[in-house]
């Protein structure tokens, strides 16, 4: 005997999407279910964002660690022999975190009304779906549906993972050991971070990256401290290369794998003791019953068409997140997932930001938010620019977070000092971005920040001061 | 030789079906590659979608009127298979030809649609899936999340609203004066002030037209003018009017007001020869005329014409009026002679049909005076201490101030007003 359910407002995953439209939608009064096919969270909580920013927290120690330990010590601290690594601690460390956020959802959910059921949905129309269930099947038919499913790591087909030596980022994330030698195939910003981290633990990296610079999303002038970081760090970058294939070597315990790239038109092998695939993601537009919806798909029949709203082509039916398009970010599925609840319980929302920050998590940090100069130019903007140096600034110093030459750059229209973007790079700049954000949104001007007292000693000055910049007349600047 | 069915491709984020507002070819036609097809009508623009190969059509799946869904067939093309792979459907990016709102948004989709375009896939070595930095373009609004928020609420247009802060900017106060203002749209969106209307028309003055800007300029620079504006009870002409109107014979005109004020000024001239008269400015000459040659305005197609109703003094009221009849409607239809058109004393002109308290009527020079007569209306008179409804008609007049004083001016309107008002005057 199957359960029949019904409710005003289903939500299918329970992300960083999922999550949120269900406690939103429940706050609103209006009768919510949430089914979540693996954990609450979804990939951001446990395989993604929070995880890697475990490791990439516990690398930057160990390496700090390093250099305390080192002959003459650091900054006047020195430490007696080594530091060791218990990779099997840190990942238990990084778990402990992960289970607390997980948790903290599944509470989340509950206490604001909203009802969490474990299982698999698939839909068999638009508003009716059956979820398979550890305690037997429900039948759900809802008057609202929410499409919060998320995306899957993209497999090489010629070399997928095993997780043993061909690994995705969850892998990745679960090592019991510092690998030796990593060869990372796709140079974005998942394989970067979880590079930049490896490198710090001490393992040898190489980067295979298929187009002519690695994180192609970010302009030249920002990405180049992470180049200079990986050159100095003797992580290996072969780009405009391609990955072929990859083979096990040895037996045991002793086993490697070699992996084939073509460079050039001529075939490279390395042999190491794991490879990390991060070549991107694919949407979950499949095995939930997608195809009985009636919904259309957008132009490149990857992504679940949608309009400002979040609506589909079916009535009632909203896909928020990473399975409705770019950019696949958390904070831009959290966003549609509250404000689709808001639409459904009747409130006038459209999805009208002006800038999605992003963010990348490498040695030094990447944001960006709003245009860079050549994107404000594409369009026809006449730009000023200013750049200030974290090396200027005071709290950076105290930090180190000028070692990495980082730096903060504003664009803004010449015409009416209108702050078109914000770009920053450098140690902890990530920290910076709300009020870049804020800045956009405002619709701030050049002269609204250069008003604004920032606080000494902090590294926002260093923002002030890139708007002072911009204007003409920085005060730390030669 | 094959079918092709093309089916409506789609059209922009969120459009899921549109209306087909014109057809731009009908079955039979032998079109080309990128030839307009249709209009189709979505809610956020009207699209031309172009065709997507050359061929015959063969049939057209809706009529102008109808609603068609993205992906449902539109036009079948019977082609010569050459220049077409009958997979493709997509198009072109169609072209937008309304509202440029819309048009805006089009651009920005379109840019951000290059940017979404997935990276290759598996066989080669590709980053992740790019990281999109969503913004804005050229024209954004600038307003904070807040007001952008309340006026979505207030089913407002933030684009219809004046910014007041730096670079235009929004703020709330610029919200609350448009509500205030009664700015608030609601239901179809106001494209009559949403649309900024620049276009200019460029005509050059020649011929007639040139001809009367000279005459005025003529008139108004070396006139000084003086005009003067009167009430008159016409309730007794009116009972007069109606019922000569009632008793006329076949062969008499329907008479309006302007007979019997043409007979009235022809009756009280005499006693005001400085206002039935010509100066010339060069002799020095004021020229009193004993005739009155009334000149009477008249609105044509060409533009203002004076045709001249001579010897009123010596017509009755039938008379008058077909005379008048006859010079105005030769006016009109471009039959005047010159002696029709020339040779006034003083110009009437009727100022009436569309209403107008008072206007200061320009001096059809060398003339010294001119009458506008104004539409005659009920209005609410004070009469023996009482109000009663009576008919009411204002008159402005011009003179010319050199030769007509004040006074005399004055004098002339008050003894046509006279006569008006006790039209047994005029017949006297």
């Amino acid at each position: 005997m199957s359960e029949n359910r019904k409710c005003q407002v289903l939500i299918i995953g329970a992300g960083p999407g999922g999550y949120v439209a269900a406690i939103r939608s429940a706050q609103l009064g209006l009768d919510t279910i949430v089914v979540e096919g693996e954990k609450p969270g979804g990939v951001c909580l446990n395989i993604g964002c929070i995880p890697s920013k475990a490791i990439i927290h516990a690398a930057e120690r160990y390496e700090s660690l390093i250099k305390h330990s080192s002959k003459d010590g650091h900054m006047g601290i020195s430490i007696e022999g080594k530091p060791e690594i218990d990779m099997k601690g840190v990942v238990e460390w990084k778990d402990g975190i992960v289970g607390r956020l997980t948790k903290g959802v599944e509470v989340l959910v509950k206490n604001s009304g909203a009802e969490l059921i474990n299982g698999w949905a698939t839909f068999t129309s638009s508003k009716q779906c059956s979820v398979k269930t550890k305690d037997g099947e429900i039948l759900i038919e809802a008057e609202n549906v929410i499409i919060a499913t998320g995306s899957t790591h993209i497999d090489l087909p010629f070399m997928p993972c095993d997780e043993e030596f061909v690994l995705s980022s969850t892998g990745a994330l679960s090592l019991q050991k510092v690998p030796k030698k990593v060869a990372i195939v796709g140079g974005g910003y998942i394989g970067l971070e979880l590079g930049c981290a490896l490198s710090k633990l001490g393992s040898e990296v190489t980067v295979i990256e298929g187009m002519d610079s690695i994180l192609a999303i970010m302009d030249k002038e920002i990405r180049r401290p992470l180049e200079i970081w990986l050159k100095k760090n003797k992580v290996t970058v072969h780009t405009n290369s391609l990955a072929r294939g990859t083979k096990i070597k040895g037996k045991g315990a002793a086993s490697k794998v070699e992996l084939t790239f073509e460079k050039d038109s001529e075939e490279q092998k390395i042999t190491v003791d794991k490879v990390l695939v991060t070549v991107g993601r694919s949407p979950n537009s499949r095995g939930w019953g997608l195809e009985n919806m009636g919904i259309r798909m957008d132009t490149s029949g990857r992504f679940i068409r949608i309009d400002r709203q979040c609506r589909t082509s079916a009535p009632g039916v909203y896909a928020i997140g990473d399975v409705a398009g770019e950019p696949m970010l958390a904070h831009k599925a959290s966003a549609q997932g509250e404000m689709v609840a808001e639409i459904i319980s009747g409130e006038k929302r459209e999805f009208d930001k002006i800038a999605i920050p992003a963010i990348v998590f490498t040695e030094p940090e990447i944001v960006s938010v709003g245009l860079n100069p050549d994107e404000a130019k594409e369009r026809g903007e006449e730009i000023i620019t200013g750049k200030f140096p974290l090396a200027a600034n005071g709290r950076a110093l105290t930090l180190e977070a000028e070692k990495t030459a980082g730096f903060i750059r504003v664009t803004a229209r010449e015409s009416d000092h209108v702050i078109l973007g914000i770009q920053a790079v450098g140690s902890h700049v990530a920290e910076l971005h709300g009020e870049f954000v804020l800045a956009l949104e405002m619709g701030a001007l050049l002269e609204d920040i250069a008003d604004t007292v920032h606080a000494h000693p902090t590294m926002t000055e260093a923002f002030h001061e890139s708007v002072l910049k911009t204007l003409g007349h920085a005060i730390h600047s030669a | 030789m094959g079918d092709y069915i093309f089916k409506l491709p789609d059209i922009g984020e969120g459009v899921v079906e549109g209306e087909i507002v014109a057809w731009h070819v009908k079955v039979g036609d032998s079109i080309n590659e990128d030839d307009q097809i249709v209009d189709i009508m979505t809610d956020k623009a009207t699209v031309t979608i172009p065709s997507p190969t050359g061929g015959v059509v063969t049939e057209l799946s809706g009529e102008v009127g109808d609603m068609i869904a993205v992906g449902s067939a539109l036009v079948t093309f019977s082609t010569d298979g050459s220049s077409i792979n009958s997979q493709v459907e997509d198009l072109p990016e169609p072209e937008v030809t309304e509202n440029p709102i819309v048009e805006e948004e089009k651009k920005t989709e379109s840019v951000k649609k290059e940017i979404k375009k997935p990276a290759p896939e598996t066989v080669k070595t590709v980053t992740e899936s790019k990281v999109v930095v969503q913004s804005s373009g050229n024209k954004r609004i600038l307003a904070s999340p807040a007001v952008r928020r309340r006026a979505r609420d207030a089913d407002l247009e933030l684009s219809l609203v004046s910014g007041s802060g730096p670079a235009g900017r929004i703020r709330h106060a610029d919200l609350d004066a448009y509500i205030a203002a009664g700015g608030t749209v609601t239901g179809a969106p106001p494209t009559s002030y949403s649309t900024r209307r620049t276009d200019t028309n460029e005509i050059k003055v020649v011929g007639l037209r040139r001809k009367i800007a000279e005459q005025m300029v003529k008139s108004k620079f070396s006139i000084p003018h003086f005009s003067y504006f009167e009430e008159i009870d016409v309730t007794e002409l009116e009972e007069l009017r109606q019922m000569l109107n009632a008793t006329r014979g076949d062969d008499q005109p329907k008479l309006t007001y302007l007979p019997f004020i043409m007979m009235a000024l022809a009756k009280i001239m005499p006693n005001h020869k400085e206002c039935n008269a010509l100066y010339n400015e060069e002799s020095n000459i004021v020229t009193q005329h004993s005739a009155v040659h009334l000149g009477i305005a008249t609105q044509t197609e060409r533009g203002l014409f004076v045709p001249v109703v001579k010897h009123v003094e010596a017509m009755d009221i039938w008379q008058s009026a077909s005379e008048m009849q006859r010079v105005s409607g030769a006016a009109r239809n471009g039959t005047a002679s010159l002696d029709d058109l020339s040779g006034s004393t003083f110009t009437i002109t009727s100022l009436g049909r569309d209403g107008g308290l008072g206007a200061t009527p320009i001096i059809n020079h060398p003339e010294v005076s001119i009458l506008g007569v104004h539409k005659a209306r009920e209005m609410p008179v004070v009469k023996d201490g009482k109000i009663v409804v009576r008919r009411i008609m204002n008159v402005s007049s011009s003179f010319d101030h050199r030769i007509v004083d004040g006074a005399n001016g004055a004098a002339l309107v008050q003894a046509l007003k006279r006569m008006l008002e006790y039209p047994a005057l005029i017949f006297m």
